[in-house]
C-alpha cells in the first residue's frame, strides 16, 4: 500500500516547562524534541501494514522549519521510504492552515491510507487529521485503537466514553490513531545509517490565512501542598474524616 | 541527565539518534531485568537477539560485513548507554565487537571476515578473547599458552586463559598464543578456536562479587588441534592483541561514563525527594558537594572521550591517549558510584537502587583492560621516556 | 446580537450530559453578545424529537430536529454535512460542540467544510470584539494557552466538565429538518456498538474516579479498586499506562498524557507511583488521594491526602469505611 503518515515535532512532555519572555510561547532553551507519541504509533502502524501486506511505500510528511527534518529522519530510520518537509517558519496555531498545506501535498499522491496521530501531545487539539480528510474528500475514522485492512477495506475500533464502535470503510481513507495501536519501534543503528541515503524533499508549505493566534501562554496555578495522613490501615478513619469534613467529597 | 555543558551541540544528529535508540533499548529491555540477573549471577542471554537487531555488535565496522558502519563517537555512545544499564552488558558488547570482531577484521583473511563477521554482527556466533592467563594479567607478554605448528600446517594448542568474558557461551575464542616454543612475545599469533573443538574446555568462574550479570570463565586448551586456516594470518607479536585492547579500552572510557550518569541521576532524584530534618537531603551542603563533584567529573570525562573519539575518527589516536581516558574515566566512575551509594544512605545497599551494583561492577572495570596502575605507568613512560614497569 | 449554534450530542436515544453543557455554553455566549438565540441541533433516530424540551431547560430557543433511521448510530459524515449546512444557513456567531469523543471527531469536519478555523478542548471562552478568546490546556496540561479565534462562525469544542450546565429555560421551539446528506451513503459505517462492560459510569462523567497502578501487583487485585468504586456509588475505575500495557485493563481506561484527561471531584490513586505521564491526566482533579507503600513516590507531591502503606491491605478497610460513612450520611 502507499501510505502517508503526517508527523509533528514536539518537546519532551516530561520537561518542567517555562514560559518564554514573549509570553506567547514556551521557552525552548534546553528542550529535547521527538516525534509526538501518537504520530510514532502511526508510523509504526504504516510500517507494520507494509511489512505484513507485501511491498509498499511509506511516506512521512512534516510541516515546520528545518529542524523537523530530524523527526523525518527518525521515521526514515524506523523504515519509512521517503520524507517530505513542508517548510514553514513555525507551525501555525491554526489547524485549518496546517490541514490546507497537508491536503495540497497529499492531493493526487495516490495514497491508499493517510495516517495521523490522534492529537499532537503539545498542542493537544486533534483537529488536523479530520480537517485534512475533509479537504481531501476522503472517508475518515478518528482515534482508532485497532485497524485491520483487507481487500481495500478497513475495519477499526473507536473508543467512546463507556462504549466502543466498530467501523468499516473503504480505502483510500484518513485514519488517526490512538492508544492500542502499536508503539513506535526504536530505530536500529543500521536504520539510522540507511536513513541518510533516503530521499527527503523540502517544499514550501502552502498555509493560506491563519485565524488563530496565541495571545498568551501561562503556567497553571500550583496545587496547594498536600499531606500524608498516616501509615497503613490505621490511617483510614482519619482519611475518611478529612474527605467528609475538609474536602467535602464524601 | 541534564546536558549541563551542552555537549549535545558537539554531537551530530546521527550520533544523538544512535544514543537515543540504545537508551530506549536499555530502558525497555535491560533495566527491568538487570537487578535480578545480577543477584542471580546470570547474564541475560535472551537480550542477545535484540542487541544484534539493534546493530550493537561491531557497530564501528564496515557495512560490507553486516555491521552498522558507525563512526567511533557513535560507538562510544553505544557503550555509554549499555553501561548505564550494567557494566556486564557493556562488557559483553565490548568483547564481541572490539575483542572478537575487530581482530578478525584487522588480522583475518577475507574468507575469515566474510565467514564470521556478518554472523557475529547478527549475534549468531558469540565470541570471547583469550589473552589473560592465571599468572599473566598485567604482563600478557609473559604468557605461556603455546601453539605448535604441525607438518601439514595445522596447529596444536596447549595452555589456559582466565577471566574470559563470554567464555562459557562463546562459539569461538580468539586465543593468543606463543608459537613453536619461542618464549619471546614476538612469536605471539592469534587463532580462531571453535569452542567445540576436542580439548577445549570452558568453566564458569564462580563466587564473583562484581560483574555478576556477566559470564566470566577459565579456558583450558589440552592438545587442541586447529586447522591451518584457524590462524589470523596478519597477526604477529604482542602488538596484535594490544591493538585489540586499545579498541576495547576506548569503548570502556565511554562506557563508565554511562555507569556514572546512572549513579548521578539516581542520587539527584533521591536527594530531591528524600526528606530528613524537614527538608530534602539535596538541600544540605555535604550532599550538594557530592552532586557538584559528580556532575563536574562526568562533564570532564565526556569531553575527554568525545575528543578521543574525534581523534580516532581522524585516524590520529594513540594508545597512550586511550590510557589517559580509560584511567581517568574508570577512576572517576568508581568514585561517583561509591559516593552515590553513600548519598542513598541505607537504601543504597538495596538491589532496588543501581548505585551499589555499579559500584561493585566498576571495581572490575577499574582492574580489567589494563589496571588503573598499569595505565599510570603507560602515561609515566610516555612522558618521561623511562619505564617503571619493573 | 448574535445567534449561537450548539450541537446536542445523544447516544442510544438519550441526550448526554455534554449536550446540556454545550447548550448552556451557547446560552451564555448568546447572552453576552447582546441576547441572541440558541439553536441546538438534535439528530438521531425517529423519536429523538421528544428530547427537545430537555434542551429548552438549558437555554435552547430553537431545537433543529433531524430524524432519520440512518442516524441511530453516530454517522459522522451525515452529521457533519447536516451541521455544516445548518450553520451556514443560520449565520451563527459561534457553533459549540463538546470535546467528547464524538465532538472531537465532528467539529473539525464541520469547520473544514465551512472553511473556518476552530478552537479545540477549551475550558473557557469570551467574546472580544470580532474575536472569540478561549483558554485551552496544552503541553500535557502543564501550560494554559489563551487563543484568539477570528472569523465567523467561531467553532469551538468545549472540554467536558469544564463548564457546568446551568438551567436557563427557553421555549425550545422545534424546527424539523432533513439530513444534508443521505445517511445511507456514508462511507464509514458503524458495524457494531460495544457497550462498556457492565455499563459502568464512564471516567469522563464520574464525579469520583478510583484508579489503580502497578502497586496492585496483579490484574485480579483490581477487584479491590472496583470494590472501592462501588462503595462510593458514583465512581468510575481508571488505570495507569503500565497496567493497560500489561493488559490488566483496557486502553480506554487509561488516564494520562496519551490516555484520558479527567477532572473529577475526587481522584483516588491506588498503588500508583505518579509518573509525569500519568499526572498529566489527573492533575486537575479537585481532590486527590494517594495510597502507595513508598513514601517518596512522586504521587504524594500532587496528592492532597496520602496514606503510606500496602494498597492491598488498605483498600478493603477504606472500602468498608466509605460504605459506612455513606450509610450514615
Amino acid at each position: 500500500m502507499k501510505i502517508a503518515v503526517c508527523i509533528k515535532r514536539v518537546p519532551d512532555m516530561e520537561t518542567r516547562f517555562k514560559i518564554a519572555a514573549s509570553g506567547t510561547a514556551v521557552d525552548e532553551s534546553g528542550l529535547k524534541y521527538d516525534m509526538s507519541d501518537f504520530d510514532g504509533y502511526a508510523v509504526e502502524t504504516a510500517l507494520q501494514l507494509n511489512e505484513k501486506q507485501g511491498p509498499g511505500e511509506t511516506v512521512v510528511i512534516s510541516l515546520g522549519p528545518d529542524v523537523v527534518q530530524e523527526q523525518l529522519r527518525k521515521a526514515l530510520s524506523m523504515g519509512a521510504d521517503r520524507a517530505v518537509q513542508l517548510k514553514a517558519d513555525k507551525v501555525p496555531a491554526d489547524g485549518l492552515a496546517i490541514a490546507r498545506a497537508l491536503a495540497a501535498e497529499l492531493q493526487g499522491g495516490g495514497y491508499d491510507l493517510i495516517l495521523f496521530g490522534r492529537q499532537a501531545v503539545d498542542s493537544a487539539n486533534a483537529t488536523v487529521g479530520p480537517m485534512t480528510a475533509e479537504l481531501l474528500g476522503l472517508p475518515c475514522a478518528t482515534a482508532v485503537s485497532t485497524l485491520e485492512i483487507a481487500n481495500g477495506r478497513a475495519t477499526a475500533r473507536r473508543d467512546l466514553e463507556g462504549a466502543a464502535e466498530i467501523v468499516e470503510f473503504p480505502l483510500p481513507a484518513v485514519v488517526s490513531v490512538d492508544e492500542g495501536m502499536p508503539r513506535a519501534r526504536y530505530p536500529s543503528l543500521k536504520g539510522i545509517m540507511a536513513a541518510k541515503k533516503k530521499p527527503l524533499e523540502v517544499k514550501p508549505a502552502q498555509l493560506g490565512a491563519e485565524h488563530i493566534a496565541i495571545e498568551k501562554m501561562e503556567l497553571p496555578p500550583e496545587r496547594a501542598a498536600g499531606r500524608i495522613v498516616g501509615e497503613g490501615t490505621a490511617a483510614v478513619p482519619e482519611l475518611v474524616r478529612l474527605l467528609h469534613t475538609e474536602a467535602k467529597v464524601l | 541527565m541534564q546536558d549541563f555543558f551542552d555537549i549535545d551541540s558537539a554531537l551530530s544528529e546521527e550520533e544523538r539518534a544512535v544514543r537515543a535508540s540504545v537508551r530506549q533499548f536499555v530502558d525497555e529491555r535491560i533495566i527491568p531485568v538487570i537487578g535480578d540477573c545480577y543477584i542471580e549471577g546470570r547474564f541475560p542471554k535472551e537480550i542477545i537477539p535484540g542487541l544484534a537487531e539493534l546493530g550493537v555488535f561491531g557497530a564501528n565496522l564496515p557495512e560490507e560485513y553486516g555491521c552498522a558502519g558507525l563512526n567511533n563517537v557513535s560507538y562510544g555512545l553505544i557503550m555509554q548507554e549499555l553501561e548505564r544499564g550494567d557494566s556486564g552488558i557493556r562488557s559483553f558488547a565490548s568483547v564481541q565487537g572490539a575483542l572478537v570482531m575487530y581482530p578478525i577484521f584487522t588480522f583475518g583473511s577475507e574468507e575469515q571476515k566474510k565467514h564470521y563477521l556478518p554472523k557475529m554482527a547478527a549475534g549468531e556466533i558469540i565470541g570471547c578473547f583469550g589473552l589473560t592467563e592465571p599468572d599473566y594479567g598485567s604482563n600478557p607478554s609473559g604468557m605461556i599458552t603455546m601453539a605448535k605448528e604441525q607438518a601439514d600446517g595445522s596447529w596444536v594448542l596447549n595452555g589456559a586463559k582466565m577471566w574470559i568474558t563470554n567464555g562459557s557461551q562463546a562459539k569461538v575464542a580468539i586465543v593468543w598464543a606463543k608459537t613453536n616454543g619461542d618464549k619471546s612475545d614476538k612469536s605471539i599469533r592469534g587463532f580462531i578456536v571453535p569452542t567445540d573443538t576436542p580439548g577445549f574446555t570452558a568453566k564458569d568462574q564462580k563466587g564473583k562479587l562484581s560483574l555478576r550479570a556477566s559470564d566470566t570463565s577459565e579456558l583450558v586448551f589440552q592438545d587442541v588441534h586447529l586447522p591451518k586456516d584457524a590462524i589470523l594470518p596478519k597477526s604477529g607479536g604482542i602488538k596484535s592483541p594490544l591493538m585489540c585492547l586499545t579498541q576495547a579500552r576506548y569503548g570502556i572510557s565511554w562506557g563508565v561514563i554511562g555507569a556514572a550518569m546512572a549513579c548521578y541521576e539516581e542520587s539527584l532524584a533521591y536527594s530531591t525527594s528524600r526528606v530528613m530534618f524537614d527538608k530534602p537531603i539535596g538541600g544540605f551542603q555535604l550532599q550538594q558537594q557530592r552532586l557538584a563533584i559528580m556532575l563536574t567529573e562526568i562533564v570532564k570525562a565526556q569531553l575527554v572521550s568525545l575528543h578521543l573519539g574525534r581523534l580516532k575518527d581522524a585516524g590520529k589516536l594513540t594508545p597512550q591517549q586511550v590510557s589517559l581516558a580509560k584511567r581517568n574515566n574508570c577512576d572517576m566512575a568508581t568514585d561517583i558510584a561509591r559516593e552515590a551509594r553513600r548519598l542513598l544512605g541505607a537504601n543504597g545497599i538495596l538491589a532496588e537502587y543501581a548505585s551499589m551494583r555499579h559500584m561493585a561492577n566498576l571495581e572490575s572495570v577499574y582492574t580489567y583492560e589494563g589496571t588503573h596502575d598499569i595505565h599510570t605507568l603507560i602515561l609515566g613512560q610516555a612522558v618521561t621516556g623511562l619505564s617503571a614497569f619493573n | 446580537m448574535a445567534n449561537v449554534f450548539a450541537f446536542a450530542e445523544s447516544r442510544g436515544g438519550a441526550l448526554r450530559r455534554v449536550a446540556f453543557e454545550a447548550v448552556s455554553a451557547a446560552r451564555a455566549l448568546a447572552d453576552a453578545s447582546g441576547g441572541g438565540e440558541v439553536h441546538a441541533l438534535l439528530a438521531g433516530a425517529p423519536g429523538i424529537a421528544s428530547l427537545a424540551p430537555e434542551l429548552g431547560k438549558y437555554g435552547a430557543d430553537v431545537v433543529i430536529v433531524v430524524e432519520h433511521p440512518g442516524l441511530a448510530n453516530a454517522n459522522a459524515e451525515a452529521l457533519a454535512a447536516t451541521a455544516a449546512e445548518r450553520i451556514r444557513a443560520g449565520g451563527y456567531r459561534a457553533a459549540i460542540f463538546s470535546a467528547s469523543a464524538q465532538g472531537r471527531d465532528l467539529a473539525p469536519r464541520v469547520a473544514a467544510k465551512l472553511g473556518v478555523s476552530m478552537a479545540a478542548d477549551v475550558t473557557s471562552f469570551e467574546l472580544a470584539g470580532d474575536a472569540l478568546v478561549v483558554r485551552h490546556p496544552a503541553y500535557a496540561g502543564k501550560v494554559i494557552a489563551t487563543l484568539r479565534l477570528t472569523g465567523s462562525p467561531a467553532i469551538v469544542t468545549l472540554r467536558p466538565g469544564a463548564r457546568a450546565a446551568v438551567e436557563a429555560p427557553r421555549a425550545a421551539r422545534v424546527e424539523n429538518a432533513q439530513p444534508a446528506s443521505d445517511p445511507a451513503a456514508s462511507k464509514v459505517v458503524v458495524k457494531e456498538m460495544i457497550a462498556g462492560g457492565g455499563a459502568k459510569l464512564d471516567i469522563g462523567d464520574a464525579p469520583v474516579i478510583v484508579s489503580g497502578g502497578r502497586g496492585l501487583k496483579s490484574a485480579d487485585n483490581f477487584r479491590l479498586v472496583e470494590d472501592l468504586a462501588a462503595a462510593f456509588g458514583n465512581a468510575a475505575v481508571g488505570a495507569t499506562r503500565a497496567v493497560t500495557d500489561d493488559g490488566w485493563r483496557p486502553h480506554s481506561d487509561q488516564i494520562g498524557q496519551t490516555g484520558r484527561q479527567v477532572s473529577p471531584d475526587l481522584y483516588v490513586a491506588c498503588g500508583i507511583s505518579g509518573a509525569i505521564q500519568h499526572i498529566a491526566g489527573m492533575r486537575n482533579s479537585r481532590t486527590i488521594v494517594a495510597i502507595n507503600k513508598d513514601k517518596e513516590a512522586p504521587i504524594f507531591k500532587v496528592a492532597d491526602y496520602g496514606i503510606v502503606g500496602d494498597v492491598i491491605e488498605i483498600l478493603p478497610v477504606l472500602t468498608a469505611a466509605v460504605k459506612e460513612a455513606r450509610a450514615k450520611g
